[in-house]
């Protein structure tokens, strides 16, 4: 059998054991484009006996958990409510799963765990690794199948092969996957329960190691974090001591104790075949989840509320808001015709149509956050460029209507001069008044950066620091007049930022280039340039550029 | 309806059990904030403490649970002058939720079908006297987080908008849950939340089969699982009803007010609610464990909960808060 084909069988058999239990197992994300393949599999998934609802990532929320069905009820005159998703068992299809944003992913994680026999089919169409179904959706799901790469020809029925040659207590099952969930890293105890779940889903009343081997391979494979070594099995798992006291009521005791072992290792290996390739990159990516980029729960939230627009004729669905004048407007000059039409209602004549919506214009400011070295030794050289640098960069920042910060270190510590603002005036009125003098506490000045940075993102703002130094940072983090060590913590502040994914620039304004700093721009992962003899345009070319 | 999972069947997880109980005793300490990794059992907690906490009294038809007739807001039509007992509010506060949904709005329906201004009440308005449970507070949009602000710290819902001027109680403890990596959350809404855990999956593989035979035996058969844990969650129950009572009589020691005071000095922690919490929640465990008073050991056993989500982040430190405030416990208290 190649190797589609058994990627097909396997994912054949995940679609087998949903339609035995759906309601635990709680449903599978289906990775693939468009085409025959998928449709196949789907095909498939008539076995499952509920009525299949086909939903999108922007269903708005009354399809979802029902509520009042406002066109029905206007036109009726009475109250009707629409029934919502929720109410009912159902297979919920969703497409595009990869866009599914966060709140539709928690409201149907809610709709998962209040375990009304719902299942969700997740039709992920990601095209890169970036795209992928929200991780929420993942973990609550038993099945993840990849179908790419998948032949057409390929697509074979799979055989039954019940070689039901052992009989595994329910008790050694439950003991031995919740071991190897372990063994594989993965820290939800969500994966060892939906395991066994699927391996009682077989449609017999015993359970063989055949049906382990399945749900280690249906259910933890994508999920796995690290390879299980052999210390880590000496480590979680005394050999030969997991189950005796594990058996309750079961007589044989020792014999399962033997059975267990076996099973164990041919469990691991079976696992082990279907990891995915990229294991370990994903697992550094999991470190890197926190840079937020890419996937569905990065950072979309909080955007301001925006400029009202020109309210539009639309349908209320729980998001948006009623402009209730503009509905009046829109429904009054119809008062007297409608009048005549019912004669009998005395009220306001108000149809769908009339309903108009508020809307406002979203979107993500950007915040330039201007890091200025006033040292001493700037403050000799440069600082008059630098200013004049800012300045310019401010009349374009104000012409793009971004947001402006200012943020200085000099002697022992770096100040925010200016919060971030849109204000021109008073940015220029700040700077101008900005001192110089002292040692260049460059740590400081990036932490500061940061600092308003991560607040600012919060804010739904997208920050970039601009940083504007000649280089020769001489005060630590802790104030101390220490060479070394403040080129060391102005390093570790670097990385810092890169970690926060904050794109930044680092603008060289010392009489030469310097090596300490081409080298911070590198920890920080920024553009650098070197500005020998920089003029205040150059320099506010060159941040523009960068920012593009 | 299945009856919850039963609280005190919940495998391990002492911390976040613990943080809950308190503010079970004392709704004052503030909420509870749970951070940890998906299925470590966070929201089967909280919904395993509904099940756990002794019912409440409440008005027929009041959408705030009122207490007493008295309590009634005015813009109320449809309260009766029956009492009912009902089990203690957790709402569900999902990300997604409209300001509209979270704060109450206009009643759309009757305001166009019969031309009345009603009001209709939102998520907020069910909470009180409750618990507000927030899953992926992390990810809360930024509007919403700043109605919660305002409304958990004054306990009182006011809206004017759309021609409504109309204010109700709305007091209840707030309970967030959320995976740190994907997203900080804001240090005025963590200063909010009285007591934060950090939960982890059991490393024992024997506590993980446990917890999974349980659930197993749970999912089995809820009802005879309720019933076999039953007489643990009346025991417990039973001991928060007596630590409520107790509560008002316990008084500190200058000593341990003075030890509260330099703790949070030596950390550095903002604003003196970490005070106020630190000794709140020590005087909670000490009513909970049935001492005669407040002592320097309450207030070890608490002080990484009530104050480690209070400090200053510190990008050079790698150890953790938790660990920092350990640090200074040692230190200070001994």
């Amino acid at each position: 059998m190649s190797e589609g084909a058994a990627r097909w069988v396997l994912a054949c058999h995940a679609v087998e054991r949903l339609s035995q239990n759906p309601a635990d197992l709680k449903g599978m994300i289906i990775r693939a484009r468009v085409g025959q393949v998928r449709d196949a599999l789907l095909d498939r998934l008539d076995t499952l006996t509920l009525p299949v609802r086909k939903i999108h990532p922007n269903i708005p929320d009354e399809m979802l958990f029902g509520g009042v069905d406002l066109a029905a009820t206007l036109s009726a005159g009475q109250v009707i409510h629409a029934k919502g998703i929720i109410n009912e068992p159902c297979v919920i299809l969703l497409t595009m799963g990869e866009r599914c944003p966060h709140d539709l992913t928690a409201k149907l994680g809610q709709i998962l765990d209040a375990d009304k026999g719902h299942c969700l089919i997740v039709l992920d169409e990601g095209a890169c690794e970036d795209e992928a179904c929200p991780a929420p959706l993942v973990e609550r799901l038993a099945f993840s199948v990849d179908l790419d790469g998948i032949e057409r020809t390929e697509t074979i029925t799979p055989d039954d092969d019940h070689s039901n040659d052992d009989d595994i207590s329910y008790a050694d099952a439950l003991a031995a996957l919740t071991c190897l969930a372990a063994r594989f890293g993965i820290d939800s105890l969500r994966a060892p329960w939906l395991a066994l779940k699927t391996a009682e889903a077989n449609g017999e009343d015993t359970l063989s190691s055949r049906d382990l081997e399945l749900a280690g391979q249906l259910v933890f494979a994508h999920r796995a974090t690290q390879i299980p070594t052999d210390d880590a099995s000496e480590h979680l798992l005394p050999p030969g001591e997991t189950p005796p006291n594990n058996q309750d009521n079961e007589g044989d005791e020792d014999t399962s104790a033997q059975d267990m072992t076996l099973p164990e290792e041919m469990l691991i290996a079976a696992v082990q075949a279907l990891l995915p390739d990229g294991l370990l990159d994903a697992v550094q990516n999991k470190g890197k989840a926190t840079t937020g980029s890419g996937g569905a729960g990065t950072r979309k939230k909080g955007n301001r509320r925006g400029r009202p627009l020109p309210s539009r004729p639309g349908r209320l669905d729980g998001r948006n808001r009623i402009d209730l004048v503009a509905t009046l407007r829109a429904a009054a000059p119809w008062q007297t015709i409608r009048a005549r039409s019912r004669p009998d209602w005395a009220g306001l004549h108000i149809r769908p149509s009339d309903i108009r919506v508020k809307r406002f214009e979203e979107r993500s400011d950007r915040l330039l956050i201007f890091t200025v070295d006033a040292s001493g030794s700037s403050a000799m050289a440069r600082l008059g460029e630098a200013k004049g640098a800012v300045e310019l960069l401010l009349a374009e920042a104000y012409a793009r209507r971004d947001h402006v910060a200012l943020v200085a270190f000099r002697g022992t510590d770096a100040e925010l001069l200016l919060p971030p603002t849109r204000s021109l005036v008073q940015t220029k009125r700040r700077l101008a008044a900005l001192p110089g003098g002292g040692g260049t506490p460059l740590a400081a000045g990036l932490r500061t950066a940061m600092d308003i940075g991560r607040l600012a993102r919060g804010k739904g703002l997208s920050p970039t620091v601009a940083l504007l130094t000649d280089g020769r940072a001489n005060i630590a983090l802790d104030g101390e007049a220490n060479r070394a060590q403040a080129g060391e913590d102005a390093e570790m502040m670097g990385r810092c930022i890169r970690a926060e994914a904050l794109p930044a620039i680092l603008v060289d304004t010392g009489n030469r280039p310097t090596p300490a700093l081409r080298n911070l721009a590198g920890v920080m992962d920024a553009p650098y340039v070197a500005l020998p003899r920089a003029d205040a345009q150059r320099i506010s070319s060159a941040v523009s550029d960068a920012m593009d | 309806m299945k009856p919850p999972f039963p609280f005190s069947a919940i495998v391990g997880q002492t911390d976040m059990k613990r943080a809950m109980v308190l503010t079970a005793i004392d709704p004052g300490i503030g909420g509870v904030l749970v951070f940890g990794d998906r299925g470590t059992g966070k929201s089967t907690a909280v919904r395993a403490l509904a099940g756990l906490l002794p019912p409440i009294e409440a008005v027929v038809g009041c959408p705030c649970n009122s207490a007493t007739r008295a309590d009634v807001p005015d813009w109320v039509t449809t309260a009766e002058d029956r009492f009912e007992r009902k089990s203690t509010p957790v709402i569900d506060l999902p990300l997604g939720a409209t300001e509209d949904r979270v704060v109450g709005a206009l009643d759309i329906e009757r305001a166009l079908t019969r031309g009345e201004k009603a009001f209709e009440a939102g998520l907020l308005a069910r909470a009180n006297r409750g618990y507000l449970y927030i899953d992926e507070v992390n990810l809360l949009e930024d509007h919403i987080v700043d109605l919660l602000l305002d409304v958990a710290q004054s306990g009182e819902n006011v809206i004017e908008r759309e021609g409504l001027s109309i204010r109700h109680p709305a007091r209840f403890v707030l309970v967030g849950s959320g995976n740190p990596e994907e997203g900080e959350l804001r240090p005025q809404l963590l200063d909010r939340f009285g007591l934060s855990v950090e939960v982890r999956s059991p490393q024992d593989v024997e506590e993980r089969i446990e917890v999974i035979r349980r659930r197993d035996a749970y999912e089995r058969s809820a009802a005879n699982f309720f019933d076999t844990w039953a007489r643990e969650d009346a025991k417990l129950r039973s001991q928060i009803l007596a630590a409520r009572k107790r509560l008002s009589g316990l008084q500190e020691t200058d000593d341990v007010l003075r030890a509260a005071a330099t703790l949070c000095i030596a950390l550095g922690s903002d604003g003196l609610r970490g005070e106020l919490t630190l000794l709140r929640a020590a005087r909670a465990l000490a009513a909970f464990e049935g001492s005669e008073h407040v002592s320097r050991d309450h207030l070890r056993a608490i002080a990484p909960s009530a104050l480690a989500h209070r400090l200053r982040r510190d990008p050079l430190d790698e150890a953790g808060s938790a660990t920092r405030v350990n640090r200074t416990v040692e230190k200070v208290l001994t």
